[in-house]
């Protein structure tokens, strides 16, 4: 087991050098100039080309891309030039403000996801299990900044219930910052005020987020319990009186969520990239916001920082995933 | 004397895309208390479906009950709510299985499903569950009826660290946690090497005998049902055709296909007597043939065959489905 997470890990590196490359070449073949668009439309050359020199930008890129990597392995992803900052120190302020967004998506696609899926197949070929996937694969046709405007509209605008936009009310005093996830931290301070006006804001853009992600582990839960109630330890457990509930919602469930763990790691990256959509119609000062300024400025250091930021989440994700495979499934375990 | 098991008039049929398949076609079938009672057939005749008949292990839909009724001591299965059918599969009616790999849950260990069965049983008997520790003793004392060494270290194990004749035992052992009157075990030793077959084959002789449990063993395999069972019911196509006891059945068959099975089966003693299948196929239960199910390919079929379904009827001490029961030379 060690051995296998260690080889996991060395893989992960891999993978990451993979993504730096990639990233470094989509990055410069783009067709601007980053030292003109920071320096603005009135700099006069001698301005472009000091900015030039100040970011390194004047080098050939192979040199380029030896100094990224050097700082990248020191931990340093280069400078944002709108904000004038390290890109690592952006992506501290701004990464949790997107976690919180992925957690609470994720958490709602698990826990509505994972029991329509067993209550759809219990039920199968009636009149819920039609239902449920109708909702379904509607659910994962629509694209997320149609639908997450059209939610702002009837629920902020018609109805009123909830904020259009950002994380919390200018009136209200953001919580002592301990993750930087405002409803995480104001729980832990036990400013309740303060978590709700975070969670009301937090709402529709988790809900849109969460939206594709939920009908996609329902399906997944829904053909796989399907299955795992038909096979025949499902039988024999029945025919020894065990009860139905503990039949569909232990025995089988267990076996069933081995593939439903495989979509929930896939889905867990999938949403993080889906961040740069919902942040952007909902305003949400996260990393898929900040790539999606930084990227209309022409600034890529930052872009490059959120892809690996994503990349190694997804990555992390997927080993974690892994791992719980084993947990599960003890025929994994003993496997070379 | 009044059955134990007492299957009258059953038809069981299953709708599908292509049709209603008339899987059981009128079963009629008896098993007293402590008996051993055999049943054999080709795959595909409907004894595996009658085995989970008894404890209602079908589904419905897509399967659905034409007619008649299971009684077990005297109650009726078919109209059993959930507890009394929990009752029964506890406390009634054990079954053992084909396949020990498929029929145990790959991701627990065998002594968590062993007490989940110990404790399903608990409260099937009215009684409050025990907790899990506690039902580990139970299970670890199960493990050691079934003849299996060092139980204890056995149940932290899982499935698929077992070899297929533990495999078979702990699920004989599964079967045997509550206090089961009749034991049904279909085609228990189909997926065992043939030694194994052996050892399983007397384990379940020996705990039948043990605990006075009547046992309905299904099988397509004569030998296997030859070694336990006195009395044998022979299936063909959803139907008993034949009913006696074992000694008459192999000495002097009344059914016809009874006749073509027995001379199906390979003589050790005559290597140069060729075994000699029945011609033709099972029927498409879809369509059934008309009359007697089996007047395709019977050698001795005549119009009446093709116009009336024979019904069971006593013909030299045994039940025979054969309008032709008497002609067919002793």
């Amino acid at each position: 087991m060690i051995l296998f997470v260690l080889k996991r890990v060395a893989l992960t590196g891999l993978m990451l050098f993979g993504l730096v490359c990639i990233t470094f070449t989509v990055s410069n073949v783009a067709p601007s100039d980053p030292a003109a668009l920071a320096a603005g439309p009135d700099a006069t050359r001698d301005m472009v080309e000091t900015i030039r020199r100040e970011y390194g930008l004047d080098r050939p890129l192979p040199e380029q891309f030896v100094r990224y990597l050097g700082g990248l392995l020191q931990g340093d992803l280069g400078r944002s030039i709108v904000t004038t900052r390290p890109v690592t120190q952006d992506l501290a302020r701004y990464f949790p403000a997107t976690l919180e967004l992925v957690l609470l998506s994720m958490t709602l696609g698990v826990l509505v996801g994972v029991p329509m899926g067993m209550v759809s197949a219990v039920l199968k070929n009636r009149a819920p299990d039609h239902a449920t996937r109708f909702v379904a694969v509607s659910l994962v046709a629509l694209p997320a900044f149609w639908f997450g405007i059209l939610l702002q509209l009837l629920f902020s605008v018609q109805l009123e219930w909830l904020p259009t936009s950002g994380r919390l009310e200018v009136a209200t005093p953001p919580p002592p910052p301990l993750t930087g996830m405002l409803l995480f931290d104001s729980l832990a301070s036990g400013q309740w005020a303060t978590f709700g006006d975070a969670l009301s804001h937090a709402v529709l853009p988790a809900l849109v987020l969460s939206f594709p992600c939920l009908a996609s582990i329902l399906r997944v839960n829904r053909a796989e319990m399907i299955e795992v109630l038909g096979s025949d330890y499902v039988t024999a457990a029945r025919a020894h009186g065990i009860s139905r509930l503990r039949v569909v919602c232990v025995l089988a469930l267990r076996n069933a969520m081995l593939p439903t763990l495989a979509i929930i790691g896939l889905r867990w990256g999938w949403m993080l990239g889906s961040t740069v959509l919902v942040e952007t119609v909902f305003d949400w000062p996260g990393i898929g916001l900040y790539a999606v300024s930084s990227a209309i400025a022409g600034d890529f250091k930052p872009v490059m920082g959120v892809t690996l930021l994503i990349g190694l989440n997804f990555m992390i994700a997927n080993l974690i995933v892994d791992i719980l495979y084993g947990v599960l499934d003890p025929r994994l375990r003993t496997a070379p | 004397m009044t059955a134990l098991l007492d299957i009258s008039d059953y038809r069981l049929a299953f709708d599908g895309f292509e049709g209603r398949a008339h899987v059981l076609d009128g079963i009629d079938l008896r098993v007293a208390a402590g008996e051993s009672v055999g049943i054999v057939g080709e795959t595909g005749c409907g004894k595996s479906v009658l085995a989970r008949s008894i404890t209602r292990l079908v589904d419905t839909p897509p399967g659905r009950v034409l007619s008649g009724h299971i009684r077990f001591a005297g109650e009726d299965v078919l109209a059993m709510d959930q507890r009394a059918l929990a009752r029964l599969r506890g406390h009634g009616v054990a079954m053992i299985f084909q396949d020990p790999m498929t029929y145990l849950n790959p991701v627990f260990s065998i002594g968590s499903q062993l007490i989940d069965v110990i404790r399903a049983h608990d409260r099937a008997a009215g009684q409050r569950m025990r907790p899990r520790v506690a039902a580990r003793a139970a299970a670890a004392e199960v493990l050691g009826a079934v003849r299996l060494p060092e139980p204890d270290r056995l149940l932290d194990r899982y499935p698929h660290e077992l070899s297929g004749g533990m495999r078979q035992r702990v699920l004989i052992a599964m079967a045997l946690t509550g206090t089961p009157r009749l034991l049904v075990a279909d085609e228990p030793t189909t997926a065992l090497d043939v030694t194994i077959q052996a050892q399983v084959l007397r384990l379940i002789g020996e705990l039948v005998a043990e605990r006075g449990l009547a046992l309905l063993l299904i099988s397509h395999d004569l030998g296997v049902i030859g070694a336990l069972c006195r009395r044998i019911v022979v299936m063909y196509a959803g139907t008993v055709v034949e009913d006696a006891d074992a000694a008459a059945l192999f000495d002097r068959p009344r059914h016809p296909y009874t006749r073509g099975l027995l001379a199906a089966v390979p003589d050790l003693a005559r290597p140069d007597h060729r075994a000699r299948p029945i011609p033709g196929h099972i029927p498409n239960l879809l369509a059934p043939p008309p009359g007697c199910r089996f007047h395709p390919r019977c050698p001795l079929a005549v119009a009446r065959c093709i116009a009336e379904k024979p019904a069971l009827r006593e013909v030299d001490g045994r039940r025979v489905a054969c309008h032709r029961a008497e002609d067919i030379a002793a």
